[in-house]
């Protein structure tokens, strides 16, 4: 599944979109600790968490994340927003927990 | 690509809002210069780390990054407090970070076992009260 076909379901509000949605989504990746998200955040993937600061978006692009999903209904602080448009990083958000957008995530790259 | 690039970075001290502009620059210019999206991976994540760590730790520093047809070698140099015990400080989980950097969602003490895990090599050198220097290489 493309970034965009997850941009285009519905499934998640949109927030930012990021240059290469045409990116495939590898897997859903879950982690709020952005030291443990550095370490092992897949490549491509769709990571979902509540913490919406800019170094946030510095570790999804450092660990080249597909996009970045918040979740319970966290947002992006004003610097965050700011480096997500600048950096281009495709943010959407959810009032979901983050197990069940993570699982939405799941099913549809098994379909 | 014949000689080697060398890029040179000033590290802010205490300045979060640009902590990882260094290796986010580096990586683009990897991307230039083709080179594969997992040496990228490797690079970036390792110089973060350590850019992070300078931040925190440190007052800032200097980078210096040597790029060559074979590999890419960053030198991470601070005139920061030094690291007392390296062995502990490269054990996972161990961390001297503040609860201001923790509220940030860093300090879980992975810094330097994240930055060994994806480099080829890595070297520290420090002093007490001197400073530190961190050499990583990442193969292409």
């Amino acid at each position: 599944m493309t970034v965009q076909k997850l941009l285009d379901s519905g499934m998640f509000h949109i927030v930012n979109v990021g240059e290469n949605p045409e990116r495939e989504i590898t897997v859903p990746f879950c982690c709020d600790l952005l030291s443990i998200a550095m370490g092992r955040a897949p490549a491509g993937c769709a990571w979902v968490t509540v913490m919406g600061n800019m170094n946030t978006l510095a570790v999804a692009t450092l660990t080249d994340a597909a996009c970045i999903i918040m979740a319970e209904g966290a947002t992006l602080d004003d610097i965050a927003m700011k480096k997500a448009r600048d950096q281009e990083i495709t943010v959407m958000g959810t009032e979901l927990p983050i197990f069940e957008a993570a699982f939405k995530v799941y099913q549809a790259l098994q379909e | 690509m014949d000689e080697a690039i060398v890029l040179k970075y000033d590290i802010s001290p205490d300045d979060f809002t640009r902590a990882g502009e260094a290796s986010s620059d580096v990586k683009g210019k990897l991307k230039q210069l083709g080179v594969s999206p997992e040496a990228i991976r490797k690079v970036a994540i390792a110089m973060y780390e350590g850019e992070i760590n300078m931040v925190i730790h440190a007052n800032g520093g200097e980078i210096t990054v040597e790029i060559t047809p074979v590999d890419i070698k960053m030198i991470l140099a601070d005139v920061g407090p030094g690291i007392p015990d390296v062995e502990q400080a490269m054990k996972a989980g161990y961390s001297t970070a503040p609860d201001e950097v923790r509220s940030l969602g860093f300090g879980a003490g992975m810094g330097l076992p994240n930055m060994k895990k994806y480099t080829d090599d890595m070297t520290i050198e420090t002093q007490l009260g001197v400073g530190t220097t961190i050499t990583m290489i990442v193969k292409m």
